[in-house]
């Protein structure tokens, strides 16, 4: 579904990701793993068309889709919960969702606003409220939720377990688990490595801008001290 | 107290107009963190239009929505001229190039039209007045609070209930947040534009109807006024921009008219000075914004 063939990106003359080669199939959950400052949000921000690649090839569902605008990227079928949510906080939380759906049709988008509350609950009772006054695990629902509402194919999230309390983050590994079961494609950025390896069908792991390792769960831990070297502590 | 009654509508009839200016430029740096030193040149350009069109003879039924229509597509082509090739520039690069825009507009009348003053006539009630309960209130005044009062809830509608509404006021909170939800910028911003374009082209009418003339410096003071409401609103907020238009407009004339004789001539100066103290205490201006994102 989503082939990447030796991604670089660069800010300036730093390469932020070098020749980063990656696929994620149809109904795959896929994680990307690594330490700090590895090039996961670059690989993601590229993948999205926030960033433009200066070498390499992102094709998505057999299409090329290199450099794509990111309002194209989506249309395209490709959705992004950027890392830190970006919820807009002046929007109330149903106009955040409704911008999320801003490229499907009007009707659908009263239909998937439905599925957003059976999916998110909570968010139904802060419908008008101002998305600023949520909290940390409701604003990265509100996140997910504002991305599914353009049904997309491909859901990237980036680091959607940064910043929010245990109990919450447990919230959010079960969400993924929860999108997978439905079969959803999911490539999701995160540095709570072993649980992302839990619900991940497959991860990649980064490191200094290169993919370093790829594998099943089992396959990475496997590796012992590789992966400890790769990911740092490796638990969380 | 009739006399404070009666300045207060003038002030709110003055401060319509700036508030209008104002939002149209706060519209505008909302999206693209652009502010707007050329946004006066809508005055400029649509003057010279009301005068054209007065020398064939046409009424202000005719100029009125003519004014309105080229201020959008002025707006609107100003934007794809100069300001397209410069977004997501340093703020520095934008406020160079609006004033470049400024200078070109304000030669090219210079050059191909007239330095001189072109006149044309102002309606014929616009120094009417209606009495009630022993006060005197310029029907010009009302008309403008009234029509700039629909304006404000128009635009509030525009910009609470429909998609286009929501896309702008996301852009102008984080643009590529924004983006990533399938807003396409290009379209945004132009229709920013065109919003911005339509809110100076209804201060246009009632600035025109009142000055009675135009030359190809006319849009500074119009520019100066909603750039100084938009920045005492607070810059980037668009309800801050109206309350600055109506603030700037109530000081002016309340000030004229309190002010001793000897030093009413100096209203503007004592203006600027209240400015100054408002910063003084409030840098952000009445309205705080907090993020402003640029594209």
């Amino acid at each position: 579904m989503l082939e990447i063939d030796g991604l670089t990106t660069r800010y300036g003359s730093i390469s932020a990701l070098r020749d980063a080669s990656l696929t994620v199939g149809s109904g795959e959950v896929v994680g990307l793993i690594g330490p700090n400052g590895a090039g996961k949000t670059t690989l993601m921000g590229t993948i999205a068309g926030l960033l433009k690649p200066a070498a390499g090839s992102v094709r998505f569902e057999d299409r090329n889709v290199t450099g794509w605008a990111p309002d194209r990227m989506l249309r395209a079928g490709v959705a992004l919960v950027p890392e830190h949510r970006r919820i807009f906080t002046d929007l109330s939380v149903v106009e955040n969702l409704r911008l999320g759906g801003v490229t499907t049709p009007p009707r659908e988008r009263s239909e998937l606003l439905d599925e957003m509350v059976e999916l998110f609950p909570s968010l139904e009772e802060r419908w008008t409220t101002s998305a600023g006054y949520l909290s940390g695990g409701e604003a990265q629902q509100l996140a997910i939720a504002r991305a599914l509402m353009s049904r997309p194919r491909l859901l990237m999230m980036d680091e959607p377990s940064l910043g929010l309390a245990p109990v919450l983050v447990d919230v959010v590994f079960e969400l993924i688990a929860n999108l997978a079961s439905r079969g959803r494609t999911l490539l999701v950025v995160e540095q709570n490595a072993t649980r992302m390896l839990d619900v991940a069908d497959r991860a990649y792991v980064l490191r200094s801008g290169e993919v370093v390792a790829e594998g099943t769960g089992d396959e990475l831990l496997g590796q012992g001290d590789l992966f400890e070297t790769f990911v740092g502590t490796g638990n969380g | 107290m009739t006399e404070l009654a009666q300045n207060i509508v003038d002030g709110l009839g003055r401060g319509s107009i700036y508030a209008l200016l104002a939002l149209g430029i706060a519209v505008i740096f909302g999206v693209m963190h652009l502010l707007n030193f050329a946004h006066g040149e809508l005055i400029t350009i649509t003057g010279y239009v009301a005068y054209a069109a007065f020398l064939r003879g046409a009424s202000w039924f005719v100029i009125a929505p003519l004014v309105l229509g080229v201020a959008v597509v002025a707006s609107m082509g100003i934007e794809q001229v100069a300001f397209r090739w410069v977004r997501g520039a340093p703020d520095f690069t934008l406020v160079l190039t609006s004033f470049g825009v400024h200078f070109v507009v304000e030669a090219a009348f210079l050059m191909y039209v007239s330095a001189s003053v072109k006149n044309f006539n102002r309606p014929g009630w616009i120094a009417d007045t209606v009495d009630a309960g022993g006060l005197s209130f310029e029907i010009f005044d009302l008309v403008v609070i009234g029509v700039t009062l629909v304006t404000l809830v128009l635009t509030s509608l525009l910009l609470q209930r429909t998609m286009f509404g929501l896309a702008l006021r996301a852009s102008a909170e984080d643009f590529d947040a924004a983006r990533l939800m399938g807003v396409r910028s290009d379209r945004v911003i132009r229709g920013a534009f065109a919003l911005s374009g339509a809110l100076a082209g209804i201060a246009a009418i009632f600035w025109l109807m009142r000055a009675g003339q135009t030359t190809p410096g006319a849009g500074i003071t119009p520019m100066l006024k909603g750039v100084l409401a938009a920045l005492v609103g607070g810059l980037g907020s668009l309800r801050g921009a109206v309350i600055g238009g109506f603030a700037l407009g109530l000081a002016e004339v309340l000030l004229r008219a309190r002010l001793p004789d000897a030093i009413a001539g100096l209203t503007d100066g004592v203006v600027f000075l209240l400015i100054a103290l408002l910063f003084i205490f409030r840098p952000g201006g009445f309205v705080t914004v907090s993020h402003a994102e640029r594209v």
